[in-house]
């Protein structure tokens, strides 16, 4: 068992940011706009350096796919404690149209490469709301899943994954190697402390190419239109419960 | 009167600055920036009003940041601090005092003026006894220049240190310490009974013949102790002097030029603050039917308070330009503190907005570390030798 961890980080547009559609429709406005690491990915890093503290993992590497500012998403992971990372070049046309069935079959291509023995990563991304990497990752590799995780931790060797469903918590035992993804409520990531800051500059992040990992970045999604949200209408207030129910029959509500 | 039916849109001042200041610090200081950042809007600005009205010392902010590295960031590792450099002090202090100046005038204090000068002029076993551990946040220390009778004239300081065999016997009293209820150990400058050469002696805290005056009721900055330091026959081993005999003024004065790149950020942090809440609430607050911030003269202060902000970037640690960044910063903060007041109108006169804390809080950064009038002095002085040369 090699005891490595690979956490994929992605780089999204800041979630205090307001969102604006670019004037052809074709997406929404990055240029110039404040990014940082999608939040859900801070918890991953945060649970995979909390393993290797308990010894239960020797080496976390950061993943982070995209142009070149995806370096800075790895060096905030490498300043919370991950120990070194990848960065796989995409960019232009490529990285408009990259989604998760690419991501997926890149992540698994490094698993395999870097022997991992877990993949921890978001459950989604605040930008694209997919939440489809983990389970497609974990389809590509045959591994088990172990989703929407809001607590993991080791039995003998099996992992222990606490997830959090529309019916409440459920308790799931998956062999390793395997994918977890992580929920709101897994940890709090820490933050980064300067003199880890400071090392960070000096932990190696390796450039790859999609191409050497034998990955094929064609889409075949096709982003037709964007468009902001209607308008919020203004509710109506109505003066007893039969009223309510009436207009709710009456919108075809119910 | 703009309508709101203009669709022009006001580009908020603070990401114009503070875009184009990320765009020019290096990588390592940008992640730095956001952690500070994050942590200032996550644990400090929330809890500023509280301390504020409370003048209570936030003992476990410290500690955390104590924990980050923030509380001895150039110390070297080895010594148990964060090893880092003046740039990233600087974007450090900016962005804790944006949160919260109190907590930004303890961070300052205890990195510039009590490690300072025993980093810069201290033995290694000084280091290791008075810098390692007032690195972690659980101590902190103070520096005692100024005396009921000087401030701005140190060199008329009257605080006595007299050799007893093997021991210094001290006498005087300091005044406007700031920490000093806090603290767990003091730089004290004193001079040689008539002469007129100053020693830096190392006292800790407390200690018998050391005694603290009241706390001072202060207009800002509260949640920080401010006190006299009263030393009656307070007696100190001679090994705690710090640097050579009569080099005491010379440590003061180095001290107190490093220091300033300190205030000068906690100045801007605060100036920033007051230009966060100002131009947040001039484009809720409804005037003529139109957010304020459309109106015409509000935007035109909101840019003057910009424009205030850049040109007070100083990141450079010589002594001239140190004293234009701290006169500068401090003179920005007190005029954004007063237009975002003028901007909130009667909310800014009250406590439920910040405004009227900035205010109070930007005061003190043209009074302490060199008054206005001082730096003047320095950069005329500076200027007039570069001349000259």
């Amino acid at each position: 068992m090699s005891g490595r961890v690979l956490v994929g980080v992605k780089r999204v547009i800041d979630y205090a940011v307001k969102i604006r559609v670019k004037p052809d429709n074709s997406g929404v406005v990055t240029d110039g706009v404040k990014h940082s690491m999608n939040p859900f990915c801070e918890i991953a890093v945060e649970e995979a350096v909390k393993l290797k503290e308990k010894k239960l993992i020797k080496e976390v590497v950061a993943v982070s796919c995209g142009p070149q500012q995806a370096q800075e998403t790895i060096r905030t992971a490498l300043a919370m404690g991950a120990d070194r990372g990848i960065h796989v070049q995409v960019t232009g046309k490529d990285y408009e149209t990259l989604g998760p069935l690419q991501v997926s079959k890149i992540l698994a291509a490094l698993a395999k490469k870097e022997d991992a023995q877990l993949i921890i990563l978001g459950k989604q991304a605040i930008d694209d709301d997919c939440n489809q990497t983990g389970q497609m990752t974990a389809a590509l590799l045959d591994w088990p899943q172990g989703t929407f995780a809001s607590e993991v931790s080791m039995e003998g060797d099996k992992l222990k994954v606490v997830r959090e469903i529309d019916g409440g918590l459920e308790m799931i035992k998956i062999n390793t190697p395997a994918v977890v993804s992580a929920d709101l409520r897994l940890n709090t990531p820490r933050y980064a402390t300067l003199p880890n800051i400071m090392k960070a500059k000096k932990k190696k992040i390796a450039n790859v190419n999609p191409a050497d990992l034998g990955v094929d970045l064609t889409s075949r999604v096709e982003i037709l239109r964007v468009d902001e949200p209607p308008q919020r209408q203004a509710g109506v207030k109505v003066e007893t419960v039969d009223d309510l129910v009436g207009k709710l029959k009456d919108t075809g509500r119910i | 009167i703009n309508t709101a039916k203009k669709k022009r849109r006001v580009l908020h001042p603070s990401v114009c600055r503070s875009l184009s200041a990320l765009a020019e610090l290096p990588e390592m200081h940008q992640i730095l920036r956001q952690t500070c950042r994050d942590y200032a809007d996550k644990e400090l600005a929330p809890i500023a009003a509280k301390l504020d009205k409370e003048h209570s010392y936030p003992a476990k902010q410290i500690q955390e940041l104590g924990a980050m590295g923030v509380m001895a960031m150039e110390v070297p590792e080895e010594f148990g601090g964060a090893g880092m450099d003046y740039l990233a002090y600087s974007v450090a202090m900016e962005e804790i005092s944006r949160g919260c100046a109190s907590t930004g005038v303890i961070v300052s204090v205890n990195n510039s003026l009590y490690i300072g000068p025993i980093l810069k002029f201290g033995t290694e076993e000084q280091k290791k006894q008075w810098i390692t551990p007032f690195t972690t946040g659980e101590k902190v220390g103070c520096f005692a220049l100024s005396e009921p009778g000087n401030g701005s004239d140190a060199g008329a300081a009257s605080t006595v240190a007299s050799q007893d065999g093997d021991e210094w016997v001290l006498n005087g009293t300091k005044a406007w310490i700031t920490n000093c209820w806090d603290a767990s150990a003091t730089v004290v400058f004193a001079t040689t009974d008539k002469k007129l050469k100053h020693k830096c002696i190392l006292v800790p805290m407390p200690h018998p013949g050391l005694s603290l005056g009241k706390k001072e009721d202060k207009l800002g900055i509260r949640a920080s102790s401010t006190a006299n330091i009263i030393l009656e026959d307070c007696r100190i081993p001679l090994g705690n002097m710090l640097g050579p005999r009569g080099a005491g003024f010379k440590i003061a004065m180095q001290t107190l030029d490093s220091g300033r790149i300190g205030i000068a950020s906690q100045a801007l942090g605060i100036a920033q603050a007051s230009l966060d809440c100002a131009a947040d609430y001039a484009q809720k607050r409804n005037a003529f039917g139109a957010p304020i911030a459309k109106l015409q003269a509000i935007q035109f202060k909101l840019a003057d308070m910009a424009v205030a902000s850049l040109l007070r970037d100083s990141k450079k640690p010589f002594t001239k330009e140190a004293a234009m960044a701290k006169l500068a910063a401090s003179e920005a903060a007190t005029y954004c503190a007063h237009q975002a007041i003028q901007i909130l109108g009667g909310m800014g006169f009250v406590t439920d907005m910040p405004a009227e804390r900035h205010y109070r809080d930007a005061r003190i950064t043209e009074i302490y570390e060199g008054t206005s009038e001082i730096q003047r002095l320095v950069i005329a002085g500076q200027l007039l030798k570069e001349y000259q040369q």
